[in-house]
């Protein structure tokens, strides 16, 4: 008896679900949803304006001897961290320095199963903070280290003209709207 | 198990029936149907329409999306708002000035957009001010109120801010008729003394600057609501009237007494050929000007002192008169411009004065009398129809492009649809409860966008989970793209949704501001870089010039501030980028926040009254570091040898 009446009430609901979809209007409008879904598939990185400055991941996908960092950054699926408001600090390495991995360990890398260990990798070269030049100098003179994403702490050196972080050195800055990229000659690995 | 499946089946029907396309029963809701998905809009989607509803007695201009009914701003125009720093903050106070000194409040009634060739533009919304007369400017790019006028010789700016086919004026009458200038005169003196100012202001097409272009001076009516003419009656503005029987105590029974008021069909063409060869007085007045400038962020208030004035009563051929049943409320045109409907709020029916028959009855003195020197032409010779016991308390009339109008009820609680031409009867539907105003995006204009129909309704009672004895008043939306007006949603609103102004998102979106460029900040105490920070002191008066960006103030830390100083906080956010303002405020600061978009100056003033050492913070969370965006101000006693410094990080 019971076992009856719950099949008769499913049998209303299949035929009202069935009423309800069948007019023109309601097959576009679930069509519209499931685009919505997908509209914004990379978070914040999905925004772009033409007034705002460039923020971090914008600078490194217009850069050519960045090309295998942003490979990283997107096959890791972290472009929303680069362009959160921050501010954000990054070390990005060049091709060049990815280059002197030892072969294959980068193709290693971008296997499925090693994704969460790039990550991590990559996230071990962004700050949270703004440090510019004169702001990486100053971390120098008082003795404090910068503390990265991952947890670790990177000493920066300053020798003449050379400045150099957890031993990367400093190739050239770039401004951005959400914080600073420092090109790197080398990869920092964490600890 | 009989009887189960009867039921069963039962519901099937009812559930089939209530599914399907009909547009019979809109009140079933959301259950009878698709309304629900018809007013959805998905996450990260955008609403098709904008809807500017005004805040009545909140005096703010609200932004809505349509159809999801979604609040996205709610803009300060005469009232101040601490969130926003309106009327707090240095750059702002002046924006509330008046001839009676600052005014943080207001009653905003009428929003109105620019147009083009008779079409909304995109480029501003107007509205007025009932209480202490002003119209404002609203930039449609930035949303924020850049101007402000006040208006003189009017009183209960009420038949405002209506704007002509092209935006070269904004019009503006005054609901009570006053002395004209202002005297001391016994009050029952009133009939052939008071007179109604009516504001003709002008609009640079450029820069939206505003200008008090004239003034023509009326019997001592009320001028209850208007509206322009346009296409063939461009160059015309109908303005509806009430107590034309100059009465000045209690007006529910003496300003009823007559059978008709009137409309009065102005001819501002004629008013501009006779202001070009002199034929008007200049009248001492005395009302503010207040004008924001982008470029240094700062508001300049100038009190202007005459005004160029018409008397109407000596200048034949520039007023007429329509008589029009029983205290015309809402006077709206036709998006033909060939036919001004009045809403005698105290009758049953809706009149529908002809313009082609108006021009006829003048060029062929079709007179019924005169009313201080203005002819009264003859009711039978201008009307082209009545809508015939269409409901009760008609009130204002919208129109949606196809050849329909819209008309609100009040008393009956409902919206009319009627065919313009035959005035026959289409449709009604009920509204929850008691609307006023209704709106149509572009309703206002030559070309109506009349999908949806906005009804501003002035009594909520059991809509929303109570509140307490104050409720938010409603909104509804209604679709009118069908033979039948369907009601999609109900959603609650600012202060009083007195009335409305809609228009395409496609129309705005384009022109959307998204910070100001630091290097076009010329504000006299902004800063351009961390370096340009500094403190300075003349006296008691001490300036902070201090810059914000992820996630610091500089310079933060102070020291040399002393009881009794005067202190200018002037705060620049170094940011370029969409959507990073900062915030700051000081521990005791008798004034709000200063919420600072990126490019921008703002400034606050505190008066230091006790000795220690005081922290600021950013009020917005700026970032991940916001909690760390804070600094310390060192206050000294008066006369102290601690020397004015800052620093930032000790450098």
């Amino acid at each position: 008896m019971r076992k009856t009446s719950s099949i008769l009430i499913a049998g209303v609901l299949i035929i009202g679900t069935w009423a309800c979809t069948s007019p023109d209007k309601s097959g576009d409008s679930s069509a519209d949803t499931k685009e919505a879904v997908s509209s914004h598939p990379l978070g914040q990185a999905s925004y772009s304006d033409d007034v705002s400055e460039a923020n971090i991941l914008q600078v490194a996908i217009g850069s050519e001897a960045h090309t295998t960092l942003v490979a990283g950054v997107q096959a890791t699926k972290i472009e929303h961290v680069l362009v959160n408001a921050g501010p954000l600090t990054v070390f990005a390495p060049t091709n060049d320095a990815f280059d002197l991995l030892p072969e294959g360990t980068l193709e290693n890398l971008l296997k499925d199963e090693n994704l969460p260990t790039l990550s991590n990798i990559i996230q071990n070269h962004a700050a949270p903070g703004s440090f510019d030049i004169e702001g990486l100098k100053k971390e120098a003179r008082k003795g404090r280290k910068i503390y990265m994403a991952t947890g670790s702490y990177l000493e920066v050196v300053v020798d003449g003209d050379v400045i150099t972080v957890g031993g990367a050195k400093i190739l050239g800055t770039v401004s951005a709207s959400n914080g600073i990229v420092h090109v790197v000659d080398k990869l920092i690995l964490p600890e | 198990m009989k009887t189960l499946t009867v039921v069963g089946f039962s519901a099937v029907l009812l559930f089939a029936i209530s599914c399907g396309q009909s547009n019979s029963d809109s009140t079933n809701g959301a259950l009878g149907g698709n309304l629900a998905e018809r007013t959805y809009v998905a996450p990260g989607e955008h609403d098709d329409f904008y809807a500017f509803v005004s805040g009545g007695f909140s005096g703010q201009l609200a932004v809505y999306g349509l159809p999801s009914g979604r609040l996205f701003k709610v803009i300060p125009v005469y009232s101040v708002d601490a969130e926003k720093a309106y009327g707090f903050n240095e750059e702002t106070k002046p924006m509330l000035n008046t001839s009676f000194g600052e005014i943080p409040w207001d009653d905003s009634h009428h929003p109105d957009m620019s147009q083009t060739n008779g079409e909304i533009d995109g480029r501003w919304v107007f509205i007025n001010a009932n209480n202490t007369p002003r119209i404002a400017r609203i930039s449609l790019s930035s949303f924020e109120t850049e101007e402000i006028i006040e208006l003189p010789n009017s009183a209960g700016n009420h038949s405002s801010s209506f704007v002509t086919e092209n935006t070269e004026y904004i019009v503006a009458g005054t609901r009570f008729s006053v002395p004209i200038p202002q005297r001391d005169m016994p009050i029952d003196e009133y009939k052939g003394n008071f007179k109604g100012a009516i504001s003709f202001i002008s609009v640079d097409q450029e820069s939206g600057r505003f200008d008090l272009s004239f003034q023509l001076k009326m019997p001592g009516f009320d001028y209850d609501l208007a509206h322009p003419g346009r296409g063939p009656s461009h160059g015309w503005m109908f303005f509806s009237t009430y107590n034309t029987e100059e009465s000045h105590t209690l007006m529910e029974v003496n300003a009823s007494q007559n059978d008709k008021d009137y409309i009065a069909a102005i001819n501002w063409k004629k008013a501009e050929e006779l202001i070009a060869a002199g034929e008007f007085e200049t009248v001492p007045s005395e009302y503010a000007h207040n004008v924001w400038d982008e470029s240094t962020q700062m508001t300049t208030s100038t009190m202007k002192k005459e005004v160029r004035m018409i008397d109407v009563s000596k200048y034949p051929g520039l007023v007429y008169f329509l008589p029009t049943p029983k205290s015309p409320h809402g006077c709206d045109v036709d998006p033909t411009g060939e036919y001004i409907i009045g809403s005698g709020k105290l009758s049953a029916s809706l009149t529908a004065h002809s313009f082609t028959k108006m021009i006829d009855a003048i060029e062929n003195e079709k007179f019924d009398g005169e009313a201080y020197g203005i002819p009264i032409l003859n009711y039978d010779d201008v009307v082209a129809g009545v809508v015939k016991q269409a409901g009760l308390g008609p009130l204002h009339t919208e129109f949606d492009g196809e050849g329909n109008a819209y008309t609100t009820f009040f008393i009956s609680s409902e919206l009319v649809k009627w065919k313009v031409g035959t005035w026959e009867v289409l449709d009604r539907a009920p509204t929850y409860y008691s609307v006023g105003h209704l709106m149509i995006p572009g309703g206002n204009s030559r070309k109506p966008f009349g999908k949806y129909a906005v009804a501003l309704n002035k009594i909520t009672k059991d809509r929303y989970l109570p509140t307490g004895p104050e409720l938010s008043q409603s909104a509804q939306l209604y679709d009118i793209s069908g033979d039948k007006m369907e009601l999609l949603l109900d959603f609650p609103t600012v202060g009083e949704p007195h009335y409305a102004a809609g228009a395409p998102a496609d129309l705005i979106k384009p022109n959307q501001l998204k910070l100001y460029k630091l290097e076009e900040n010329n504000h006299p105490y902004a800063v351009k870089s961390e370096k340009e920070t500094k403190v300075t002191r003349e006296g008691n008066q001490v300036h902070i010039y201090m810059s914000t960006i992820r996630s610091h103030f500089a310079p933060d830390n102070i020291e040399g501030i002393q009881v009794g100083d005067e202190v200018f906080w002037h705060v620049t956010n170094l940011e370029q980028d969409y959507d990073v303002p900062h915030g700051i405020s000081m521990i005791g600061a008798q004034t709000s926040e200063l919420l600072i978009m990126p490019g921008q100056t703002e400034t606050f003033k505190w008066f230091p009254k006790k000795e220690g050492v005081w922290p600021f913070y950013c009020t917005d969370f700026c970032s991940a570091l916001h909690q760390e965006m804070q600094g310390y101000v060192r206050v000294s006693p008066k006369g102290s040898d601690v020397p004015l410094k800052w620093s930032l990080d000790g450098e």
